[in-house]
């Protein structure tokens, strides 16, 4: 009798948990969007940002946390993926490897902020590049590592061992089973390391104040030569992201109407790491099917 | 049984009705048994003298002395723990995978020392093909689970690799019924289905021996007799040795019969030798049902 009760106090507890969670997660996108929504427009997507008068636009800012998340995601996702296929695969138990997961957990664990400095003195500082979105980049490469190699690592070792076994037993070389029998059946959960890398990458702003820095040269959006110095992909130019300008415009902003402009910028990042996390799944499901010859 | 001297004077012991059955029936059967006893040396497929497989400190085979002849099918029975797996997967090395394990003695095939450092591994599994308890194809397609280890070997050609999955699943008793769907997933099959494509999959790069760890265990009935029924049809052409739980199984396919208790072969003879007359207590003990 007593048991049965427990069971359904239980049962109604984790039901109104996870309502909950629902409920602040639909507050908090709701608000934002309703917020930002209304000053969307072509000219506040497109136009660049102005330090004085109103009529700001988030399209450099935009433009260039793009650009970063494609920087970063090139350096994260090789070497994180790597990183996770030597600790499912190669990594023997002893010592260096119980070295190399204490420095992956303490990397995850740094704060932000400490990434930044450390990115200002090595990036910034040392390499004599001044603010750079390459420097930007290394930054969230550093705290974004560790999460994709301990995904990337959990989607390999959760592969059943009898498929590896089968393709070794058919004489197949190791790296070959790891690219054509591990690695396919790994992907859907490498991609979501990836995605939530890139969530972070997106949303980042701490780290790439002393890296990246807070404004952007004039750009010339008719230069594609990542050479040159006004192009907007020359990856070795300041350049604010939309995280860093929404900060920047709420604490320090000249603007009159900077309380619209952050609102309208949140609603566009919100949306951007939604809509980035649709398409990332998207393209792994086309491509996982293409491997796999499944239908789901 | 309470003292060694009573169990000596008593009459053999009743075994299972079925083990009467099965030698009762068929005659001629039997008698293609006996002349395959006297099998030639030159018959043998694959040996192993003096294997001794070590995982850490526990000795889990122990010396192990075994001829697997051509063309015929060699059960390997025992309790479970007994080291037939293990003995089995030291056959292809894939013992190797298991970074505690050290395997010493000789294996030979055709000859030639399988256990040698310098044998390229790669090479000899081509020739050693494996079958797992549970059935597990590869997250492909069923035309790329048995294309997929031909090709890695050196086939490029479409026609040529079209013609080899073919081959292999009508060997494997499974192209009429996955031949109007080569490209869906290996997953959408049944169970049998899977340990069939398994089989291809094996067949697909023309090994001379095909070892099997409990095929149709995790299998039903029906699948499991087509399985029984196709290893009859492989052993005209492969060696193949398989490891049994069910002692049945083993008293109906196979032409020899090895008994393992704790790492040592115990016993080694034609199949119904081993079920109807066997020379050791322990074998006796197991095969009547009394342990294990």
């Amino acid at each position: 009798m007593n048991a049965k009760i427990i069971d359904r106090v239980m049962t109604v507890v984790f039901y109104a948990i996870a309502l909950l969670l629902i409920v602040i997660l639909f507050g908090l996108i709701g608000y934002i969007l309703a917020r930002g929504v209304p000053k969307l427009s072509l000219t506040f997507l497109t136009g660049p940002p102005r330090s004085l008068e109103a009529g700001s636009g988030i399209g450099t800012p935009l433009f260039n946390s793009l650009y970063m998340l494609f920087l970063t995601m090139v350096f994260t996702v090789p070497i994180g993926v790597g990183g996770g296929i030597y600790l499912a695969e190669y990594a023997r138990p002893g010592r260096l490897t119980d070295a190399i997961r204490a420095a992956i957990e303490v990397l995850s664990s740094l704060p932000s902020i400490v990434v930044g400095l450390f990115g200002f003195l090595v990036f910034v500082y040392y390499t004599g590049w001044g603010y750079t979105l390459m420097g930007g980049a290394l930054a969230l490469m550093l705290f974004n590592l560790p999460l994709m190699v301990r995904t990337s690592e959990e989607a390999i070792r959760a592969v059943p061992h009898e498929q590896k076994e089968a393709s070794l037993a058919l004489g197949i070389s190791h790296w070959r089973t790891i690219t054509d029998v591990l690695f396919p059946s790994a992907l859907p959960g490498i991609v979501t390391g990836a995605i939530l890398t890139a969530g972070r990458a997106f949303g980042e702003a701490a780290a790439l104040i002393f890296t990246s820095g807070m404004s952007s040269p004039p750009l010339d959006f008719h230069d594609w030569n990542p050479l040159s110095s006004a192009s907007p992909l020359n990856p070795f130019r300041p350049g604010e992201t939309l995280a860093v300008n929404i900060w920047k415009v709420n604490s320090e902003g000249l603007i009159p109407d900077a309380k619209e402009v952050a609102a309208g910028a949140s609603a566009v990042l919100v949306l951007s790491v939604l809509l980035f996390n649709v398409l990332a799944r998207f393209a792994s499901r086309y491509v996982y099917r293409k491997m796999t010859a499944s239908k789901s | 049984m309470f003292c060694v001297g009573e169990s000596l004077t008593t009459p053999a012991p009743p075994r299972p009705v079925w083990i009467a059955e099965r030698w009762a029936t068929d005659e001629a059967e039997t008698d293609a048994r006996e002349s395959a006893r006297e099998a030639s040396e030159s018959a043998v497929a694959i040996e192993t003298r003096d294997l001794n497989v070590h995982y850490g400190d526990v000795h889990a085979i122990k010396g192990i002395d075994l001829k697997f002849y051509r063309s015929e099918i060699t059960a390997l029975i025992g309790p479970s723990g007994c080291g037939k797996s293990t003995y089995l997967r030291s056959l292809n090395r894939m013992n190797d995978t298991i970074p505690s394990a050290r395997t010493t003695g000789q294996i030979l095939l055709g000859g030639v020392d399988l256990n040698r450092p310098d044998i390229d591994v790669w090479a000899l599994r081509k020739r050693v093909g494996m079958v797992w308890q549970r059935p597990n194809p590869f997250n492909k397609s069923i035309y790329e689970n048995v294309a997929f280890a031909p090709r890695f070997h050196g086939v490029k050609k479409k026609p040529e690799l079209d013609e080899i999955v073919e081959r292999s699943l009508r060997a494997a008793a499974l192209w009429d019924e996955v031949k109007d769907r080569l490209h869906e997933s290996a997953f959408a099959l049944s169970g049998g289905q899977q340990q069939r494509l398994c089989i291809a999959r094996a067949l697909a790069i023309e090994p001379e021996i095909l070892l099997l760890d409990e095929p149709a265990s995790a299998l039903d009935p029906i699948s499991t007799a087509k399985i029984e029924e196709l290893l009859f049809e492989l052993k005209k052409r492969y060696t193949v040795i398989i490891v049994t739980h069910n002692m049945q199984q083993a008293a109906r396919i196979s032409d020899r019969t090895a008994f393992f208790l704790n790492g040592e072969l115990i016993e080694y003879a034609d199949t119904k030798t081993i079920f109807t007359r066997p020379e050791r207590k322990e074998t006796e003990d197991y095969v009547s049902g009394r342990f294990g």
